[in-house]
């Protein structure tokens, strides 16, 4: 594991309306790490990681990926919203996988896959083709190239959306609850993806209720509650001696 | 009562049409036709300047989409052909306007425009309810790949909401092809037109416009067999194991189907 910062987000504050769901939230990753977002529902860790790649915007702090500031740049030393075209640009190192796989259900796996690229990347249609492929291969789907995803499982939907999403080759892979719309017996073959992703040195950030993956896959986990991180460190820490008290009250109803 | 009617003019109207009449019924087709084009093109423009961030494009929007629904469709007709060049004090809508590769009749080509403003303002409803009928998500998944807004609503949103637009466009064509017949007001001789010429001459009007509506029918189920092609084409878009039309067909048409169906 090298240690170059890939994520970087410093007192990070979101509100909607009134209401403050994330109250300064600061953390690290580096590169080819795997870091396991858990926490009771409205905990704001889902916010965090859509503020990440600026789906939502931030109301103060500062994001950064990749050396880049997300969503904004300095202006006079101070922060602007930056331009629509330049955010798209931010994006594409930043791949995201949703809970509710928002494949584009008018196009097959393989046209899924190879969208961004062709349009966005500008990458050659045959080379995108033969990268897509291979992408479909490593989520094990290489027969599903053609199949429009309403003919797909939810699990085989959310390996086509993995696909999908490091056919931008990008820096950082965000999942944003990515089991809990699947059926339960389809869970293990995204989990089993997924974990293939992070021994092969794929810097993630994953928000989770699976403590079984965070357990396995993750080098750090991170507790939040109430929109702030509580507490942070290893899975062992975490699930043999987690020394706050919201964190064991939280495990204890989860586990 | 029947026997009053003089059947060799409704005959004669439907299975010996004339080519005048194959004028004014090709008139009707391409006065439709191109009108409900522009409506849609207008509708587009309409539904994404309402979705725009600029206050006075919104603004636009709203007013176009609130005269031309609120006022009657024949004023707007011949508004658009006497009132253009009135307000104007220019020949805006000349008597043929020249296409360099072929001309059209002035009126007609006024018809077409004041038809297809007209229906550019409930084409922009249906877009609009189209666009906001795809989920959310879509947007999200286009964009977390990098797509700037526009590419993802070309690539992405327009593509899926064609599928709840095709249904009321259909029903707006239909209309369309009945509604033309008011641009005879301004002097476009076609299929309603043409009718009501002859019943002048000959004061026949039960025989010449049952004709005419016989006309309209063959026109607008037509354009429902399309229509339901077309929906049936992009219904298999999102499943692609659809038997294609000609294979329907088949199927249902070969003996040996119809004997394996029990029939004699």
């Amino acid at each position: 594991m090298t240690d170059a910062t890939i994520m970087r987000a410093e007192d990070v504050v979101k509100r909607f309306g009134r209401l403050e769901v994330l109250k300064g939230v600061s953390l690290e990753v580096h590169s080819g790490e795997t870091v396991c977002i858990i926490g009771p529902s409205g905990s704001g860790k889902t916010t965090f990681i859509r503020c990440i790649n600026h789906l939502e915007k931030i109301d103060s702090g500062l994001i950064e990926v990749n050396g880049h500031l997300i969503g904004y740049r300095k202006q006079n030393g101070e922060l602007v919203e930056d331009s629509e075209k330049n955010i798209a640009k931010q994006r594409c190192e930043i791949g995201m996988v949703f809970q509710r796989f928002n494949l584009f259900p008018h196009k097959t796996a393989l046209e899924n896959v190879i969208e961004a690229p062709v349009c966005v990347r500008k990458l050659p249609k045959g080379q995108a083709i033969q990268e897509g492929e291979v992408l479909l291969a490593r989520v094990g789907l290489a027969d599903k190239r053609d199949v429009y995803p309403g003919k797909l499982s939810g699990g085989q939907q959310q390996r086509v959306a993995i696909a999908r999403a490091l056919a931008m080759k990008p820096a950082l892979m965000l999942f944003d609850e990515p089991t809990s719309a699947l059926d339960p017996e389809t869970i293990g073959e995204v989990l089993v993806a997924m974990e293939e992703l992070a021994h092969a040195g794929m810097t993630m950030i994953v928000v989770t209720h699976e403590m079984g993956f965070a357990r396995e896959a993750a080098d750090r986990v991170v507790m939040m509650d109430e929109g702030s991180i509580i507490e942070e460190g290893t899975p062992e820490h975490f699930f043999v001696a987690p020394t706050h008290e919201r964190t064991k009250q939280f495990l204890s109803k989860i586990l | 009562m029947l026997a009053t009617l003089e059947w060799h003019i409704l005959w004669q109207r439907i299975f010996h049409p004339d080519h005048v009449f194959v004028l004014a019924l090709w008139r009707t087709v391409y006065i439709s036709v191109l009108a409900q084009l522009l409506g849609v093109v207008l509708g587009l423009i309409g539904a994404i300047m309402r979705m725009s961030r600029l206050l006075p494009l919104r603004l636009l929007s709203g007013l176009y989409v609130l005269v031309f629904r609120g006022t009657p469709l024949i004023v707007q007709i011949f508004f658009v052909y006497f009132g253009a060049n009135l307000l104007f004090g220019l020949t805006l809508i000349p008597r043929t306007v020249n296409f360099g590769v072929f001309t059209m009749d002035g009126a007609a080509f006024a018809g077409i425009v004041a038809l297809g403003l007209n229906e550019g303002a409930y084409m922009r409803e249906i877009i609009r309810a189209g666009i906001d009928a795809v989920d959310k998500g879509q947007l999200e998944a286009a964009r977390s790949l990098g797509m700037p807004y526009r590419l993802a609503m070309r690539r992405i949103i327009l593509p899926q909401a064609t599928r709840f637009i095709i249904p009321p466009l259909g029903n707006e064509f239909n209309s369309m092809m009945k509604n033309s017949s008011l641009v005879f007001f301004i002097g476009v001789t076609e299929l309603f037109g043409d009718a009501e010429i002859r019943y002048s001459t000959t004061f026949k009007p039960v025989e010449y416009f049952l004709a005419v509506a016989f006309w309209y029918l063959v026109l607008t189920t037509v354009w429902s067999v399309i229509q339901a092609q077309i929906e049936r084409k992009l219904a298999v878009s999102e499943r692609g194991d659809e038997l294609s039309f000609r294979e329907r067909v088949f199927e249902a048409w070969a003996p040996v189907a119809a004997w394996g169906r029990g029939a004699r």
